[in-house]
């Protein structure tokens, strides 16, 4: 629950509210892609994320 | 007050300790879990602090983070939503890791600094600084300037790829910053990827092959890839990179531009590369010089301070420091994002709790950057003695004479010395020395010792007294992080029909009187040796220059190619016995290979995976 808390506070600050449906929809498509998938291995060459 | 800084998660993990504004101790953590690079959680690193330090878990007051999980998780938001429905796959790799891992990343650190010491409720005492101003910090407030301009660039942190910051006293702000996808680190990375080098470690050896090549390429960059303004502020064209959408850095059109697919690892490099890594060198230090003549002429300040990737492009830095836009540079010696740990550290000390700057005077704070691991003679012996090791223990005259004999008779010597360097060069501490003077120590060093590419120039220690002598620089380099000329009365002119070789054939002429650290250009990236910084690594030298005439030596770093440098005695013994090196002085002890048990010789080529 901190976590969605924090994630508020941090969207409250950086004034990114409209990132939040857009937040909604990739953490439910993330956990489809999760439970497909089971393993989250870091990708690429270059560790931009 | 006690702080621990860290950098984890992405590269180049480390912790660091500052106890009351001092930097007691920093460290990167692939040198003990002998992974490099590693971007694990620094749990050895941290232990080895502790121990070193003496100080208990409970202890410590605060631990600052080096960046912003949100803000980078926005950036990759923004970014992917951006590029829709471009991207999918990266996303589709990169979203289960964040919802897994990254995004819970205070939960995460909490979880493992209880490994640490389950006791301690570390919550409340957790902290974060964004990754450019940690750089920044890291550049300024370990630095000997009262006020000065800080300039950070690299390949990326949550937005910014390049910052410009003003320090003075114990404050420290940014005022500019240049955001992703435009950036300085990753244009130089899409080069060293297209070389055929790996990205993030190879970046030095594009720098090392540019003086081969001719910068023909420099039009089209500019041309096609990035628009320089004149203030030094850039935009790249990302029709030609692929690094915020696909798995790679560029893509078909990066590749039709440059008239081929990159380089394949490990192929025989030609003469394309060299004149690709030559343009992009030509083209970076154009842009690097000029950010910093308009950070001069903007902030009126004399002093310059330099972290973030892109400030170990030690070519670049020469050619800033010889401008004269500034009176005085100072870069940061771990100025990738190990420093970084150091730079949250530092934050957290001095804008978030607003204590006081040490200053020590004219000397900067990172104190020659020997803040790692030491061992103790007692401990050396037993620990050298359990490998199998046979050794003589010599007085500290003895075993400094006996070394500098070694290094005049032509011999490869390992130097493991005090503590540990912090920061990507081995600055004598953990060091393979040669004979500067002998032609053939690069490629014996190369090819016998290091197993790398016979291109890769090697870097010289010089006494600090002695370097303007030597090489056109008056100034002090302790880091090995400004390049200067060979002066030109010890150069060797090259014959009309050498004049006429190409690219890696001109390998094979010697240069000057110290072959061994003269690039093909005449360059050398000088690390100056100082009696206060590191007094046995100075009277080494001394020796050796009292025996030869000469006050220059070669040195590279502790460790083969794709290995982490060496951290302890064990480390040391090991390298020594899977390579070439001739002799090995760790503390006081003194090993000949002449006098090892054949049978602990090891194939150590291969053992490591390529960088």
């Amino acid at each position: 629950m901190s976590f969605l808390g924090e994630l508020w506070q941090f969207l409250r600050a950086r004034k990114k509210f409209w990132l939040l449906p857009i937040i909604v929809v990739m953490l439910l498509m993330g956990g489809l892609l999760i439970l497909a998938e089971g393993s989250a291995v870091a990708p690429f060459i270059y560790t931009l994320f | 007050m006690r702080i621990l800084g860290l950098s984890a998660y992405y590269h180049d993990a480390a912790c660091a300790l500052i106890v009351d504004g001092r930097i007691e101790f920093a460290a990167q953590q692939e040198r003990f879990t002998r992974r490099k690079h590693d971007p694990g959680f620094p749990h050895e690193a941290i232990r080895a602090c502790l121990r070193t330090t003496g100080v208990r878990p409970a202890e410590i007051d605060l631990v600052a983070f080096y960046d912003k999980p949100f803000l980078k998780f926005e950036r990759l938001l923004e970014t992917y939503l951006a590029f829709a429905p471009r991207g999918f796959t990266s996303f589709r790799q990169a979203l289960p890791l964040w919802l897994k891992e990254k995004l819970f990343q205070k939960s995460l650190l909490v979880k493992e600094l209880k490994a640490t010491d389950a006791d301690v409720d570390w919550l409340p005492k957790l902290l974060f600084s964004e990754h450019h101003l940690s750089h920044a910090a890291s550049a300024f407030f370990p630095s000997p300037f009262e006020r000065a301009a800080v300039l950070t660039m690299d390949g990326v942190g949550e937005w910014t790829t390049t910052s410009l910051a003003l320090g003075q006293g114990s404050d420290l702000k940014v005022i500019r910053e240049i955001h992703f996808p435009h950036s300085l680190g990753l244009l130089y990375s899409a080069f060293t990827y297209y070389t055929g080098f790996k990205v993030n470690s190879g970046e030095y050896k594009v720098m090392g092959l540019a003086p081969y090549g001719e910068p023909r390429y420099v039009d089209r960059i500019k041309q096609h890839l990035i628009d320089i303004k004149e203030d030094g502020s850039f935009r790249l064209n990302l029709d030609y990179f692929d690094y915020c959408t696909g798995l790679t850095m560029t893509n078909g059109r990066f590749d039709a531009l440059f008239d081929g697919p990159p380089r394949k690892p490990e192929r025989r490099l030609a003469q394309r590369e060299m004149d690709l890594a030559a343009s992009i060198q030509a083209v970076t230090e154009e842009v690097v010089l000029k950010l910093a003549r308009a950070v001069a002429k903007e902030t009126g300040e004399r002093n310059l301070c330099l972290a973030g990737g892109v400030a170990l492009n030690c070519v670049a830095n020469g050619k800033l420091l010889k401008q004269g836009w500034f009176d005085k540079l100072w870069l940061q010696p771990a100025a990738g994002d190990a420093g970084g740990a150091v730079g949250a550290a530092l934050c957290a000390a001095h804008l978030y709790k607003d204590q006081p700057r040490l200053r020590a005077g004219a000397a900067d704070a990172m104190r020659g950057s020997y803040l790692g691991t030491s061992y103790r003679q007692s401990e050396i012996e037993r620990r050298l003695a359990a490998a199998g090791a046979h050794f003589e223990t010599l007085d500290d005259e003895a075993i400094i004479e006996r070394c500098a004999a070694a290094l005049a008779e032509g011999k490869a010597l390992g130097w493991h010395q005090g503590r540990m360097e912090f920061g990507p060069r081995a600055l004598g501490g953990r060091s393979i020395l040669g004979d500067a003077r002998s032609p053939t120590m690069q490629k014996m060093l190369n090819l016998k010792v290091k197993y790398r590419e016979s291109f890769r120039p090697f870097a010289p220690s010089v006494l600090r007294e002695d370097v303007a002598e030597w090489f056109d620089l008056d100034e002090d380099s302790p880091y090995m992080l400004l390049v200067a000329d060979v002066l030109d009365r010890h150069r060797i002119r090259m014959s009309e029909e050498q004049e006429r070789l190409f690219g890696i054939d001109r390998l094979n002429v010697p240069r000057s009187s110290i072959p061994a650290v003269t690039h093909v250009d005449y360059s050398a990236r000088i690390q100056t040796v100082h009696p206060d910084t590191n007094p046995r690594y100075h009277a080494l030298i001394s020796r050796f220059k009292a025996m030869t005439g000469c006050p220059v030596i070669v040195n590279t770093s502790f460790n083969v190619r794709g290995e982490p440098i060496v951290e302890s005695p064990e480390d040391a013994f090991r390298c020594f016995m899977g390579t070439e090196i001739e002799r090995l002085a760790v503390g006081n002890c003194f090993l000949r290979k002449e006098d090892q048990d054949p049978a602990l010789k090891q194939r150590y080529e291969g053992r490591f995976d390529l960088d």
